[in-house]
């Protein structure tokens, strides 16, 4: 019982705000002591596994063009060129996006958009120029509400998409996990039953979207 | 053949760099704090496999301790004001839009026709990592086509990376770390303790009543993990495989499929999933560190019951 002080360690820790680089590092240390480790060993664990993890890290490198291009004021042109089209409502907008995300995800395409490189430039501006195109100079509140649904609508988007395609990482582990437990399993079966998931994902957050437009007309007409 | 290796040399100079240009920055009362940050992250990169494992440790709380202590700063590196922006924008027009296009291109690039080349019988790039191997060169040539076609200052890219880093802060190594975490987790078998405690005290003579602590147990035990990948072998050993596919007849691929995405419902709910909750409102300036995963919660709890329900109907 004691090993999960660890995970106890990481409630506390987010729930109370403290630094979470800080909470990770306790948790660790704290898991890796009720585990019966000493600080040297837990420390070593640690170490070993953040070097190996580099990987996850490397996807910031995409941060320089975004920041040349922002430079060069494209969240600016991202914003006006919206506000051109005057039947482009925020919600149909980030529907569509998330039917992108979705479609290009399914096909393996993960990676071609994100949140540095497809929210923070030239989405989350298109949805905040979208609406004030409409309703006028943003509150800074809206402006975060919208900021925020535009970032949500990108990892739906991904995780309700990607596992339609086969060779994705979540369906090899799947089957490595069956097949390691004598169930053989073709991967192909594994992603056509993540498409009635993947239809009422799109449904559920396209009819909160809409629901998020509506809102905001509302609080504009009042 | 190309590996991580080539990924890792670059992102590492490319913090060095960021390092080295924030110990510079007069305007940042905390710039070495920022330059210690981003120079212990180059060393991880360039030196991680030569520093050994207790050496790799003491870099990792070196990181903890300086964002722990407050000792980041925000650099502020020369850049456009927004008159200026706008002005650029007006001038540029969609051109803006090229080199971020560039990014998804030579990804799939990458993907579709670099990945099939062989040369003497080696493979040109790695192929287990021709997504990120892919993407670092398209940062590479998304940089050329934005210095050649916006006529942007050849520092600007280093100096833009740095003010966005800057801004997302130590968010930025919160998924990696979080990642490290789960290792030293599973080291100590955090997940058979949890998993034994649900398949223990939870009644599932019921069919329903097993669907839905497989469905929820997969989200719960994602938002306590951060990562469905954790929760999967762990509950289907415990619950799907014997209970739902062996006891009551389930169909294994819609089972595992829908467990799976009953994960991802928790993903969407956990700020231990920082690459997707946590780092997003940092790089969009959301004052609230949860912002995203309250605008995703409403979403997730109605799908996570979706699930729930397709599976009843489907796997039997």
């Amino acid at each position: 019982m004691w090993t999960l002080l660890g995970v106890a360690v990481v409630v506390a820790g987010f729930a109370l705000r403290f630094n979470p680089l800080l909470v990770v590092a306790a948790a660790a240390l704290v898991t890796g002591a009720a585990a019966g480790l000493g600080p040297v060993e837990v420390l070593e664990a640690f170490g070993k596994a953040f070097n190996e993890n580099r990987y996850v890290s490397a996807a910031l490198l995409v941060l320089p063009v975004v920041g040349v291009v922002e430079r060069a004021g494209l969240q600016e042109r991202a914003r006006t060129l919206i506000a051109r089209f005057r039947g482009v409502s925020v919600g149909p907008f980030l529907i569509g996006y998330l039917g992108f995300r979705q479609i290009t995800s399914a096909l393996g395409l993960t990676s071609i958009a994100g949140q540095a490189q497809s929210i923070r430039p030239i989405v989350a501006p298109m949805a905040e120029g979208a609406v004030e195109a409409r309703h006028g100079e943003l509150s800074a509140e809206t402006r975060q509400a919208v900021r925020a649904q535009a970032a949500a609508t990108d990892n739906i988007g991904l995780f309700f998409g990607e596992d339609i395609f086969i060779a994705i990482g979540s369906i090899l582990l799947m089957v490595g996990f069956l097949n390691a437990n004598g169930v053989a399993m073709d991967p192909i079966h594994l992603s056509i039953w993540a498409i009635p998931t993947a239809i009422v994902a799109f449904l559920i957050h396209g009819l909160r979207l809409w629901l998020f437009d509506r809102k905001l007309r509302r609080e504009a007409g009042r | 053949m190309i590996k991580l290796g080539a990924v890792y040399l670059l992102a590492g100079l490319v913090f060095a760099a960021f390092s080295i240009l924030s110990a510079t920055d007069r305007n940042n009362p905390k710039r070495f704090g920022n330059a210690a940050f981003w120079g212990l992250v180059a060393l991880s990169f360039l030196a991680g496999d030569h520093l050994g494992d207790l050496g790799n440790g003491i870099l990792v709380l070196g990181l903890a301790l300086i964002a722990g202590f407050g000792w980041l700063g925000r650099g502020q590196p020369a850049t456009t004001s927004p008159e200026e922006r706008r002005a650029l924008a007006e001038r540029f027009g969609e051109k803006l839009f090229i080199p971020a296009l560039t990014l998804p291109v030579v990804v799939i690039f990458g993907v579709l026709v670099l990945k099939p080349i062989v040369i003497g019988g080696q493979p040109l790039l790695d192929p287990k990592q021709v997504t990120l191997l892919s993407l670092a060169l398209a940062a590479i040539v998304a940089v050329a086509v934005g210095l050649v076609l916006l006529r942007q200052p050849l520092i600007s890219p280093l100096q833009e990376g740095r003010r966005l880093m800057d801004t997302v802060g130590w968010a930025a190594l919160l998924p990696q770390m979080l990642a490290a975490l789960g290792a030293v987790f599973a080291l100590a078998g955090v997940g058979q303790v949890i998993g034994d405690l649900v398949t223990a005290w939870i009644p599932m003579d019921a069919r329903l009543a097993a669907v839905a602590v497989y469905c929820l147990g997969m989200a719960g035990f994602t938002v306590i993990m951060g990562n469905a990948f954790a929760a999967f072998p762990v509950l289907t050993a415990g619950v799907g495989l014997p209970i739902l596919i062996r006891q009551f007849g389930g169909d294994p691929a819609v089972v595992c499929a829908i467990g799976m995405l009953s994960g991802f419902c928790g993903t969407l709910m956990t700020p231990l999933a920082a690459n997707f909750n946590l780092v997003p409102p940092a790089l969009l300036e959301l004052p609230d560190r949860y912002a995203v995963i309250k605008a995703q919660i409403p979403t997730a709890l109605p799908l996570l019951i979706a699930n729930l329900v397709l599976m009843y109907v489907f796997a039997f």
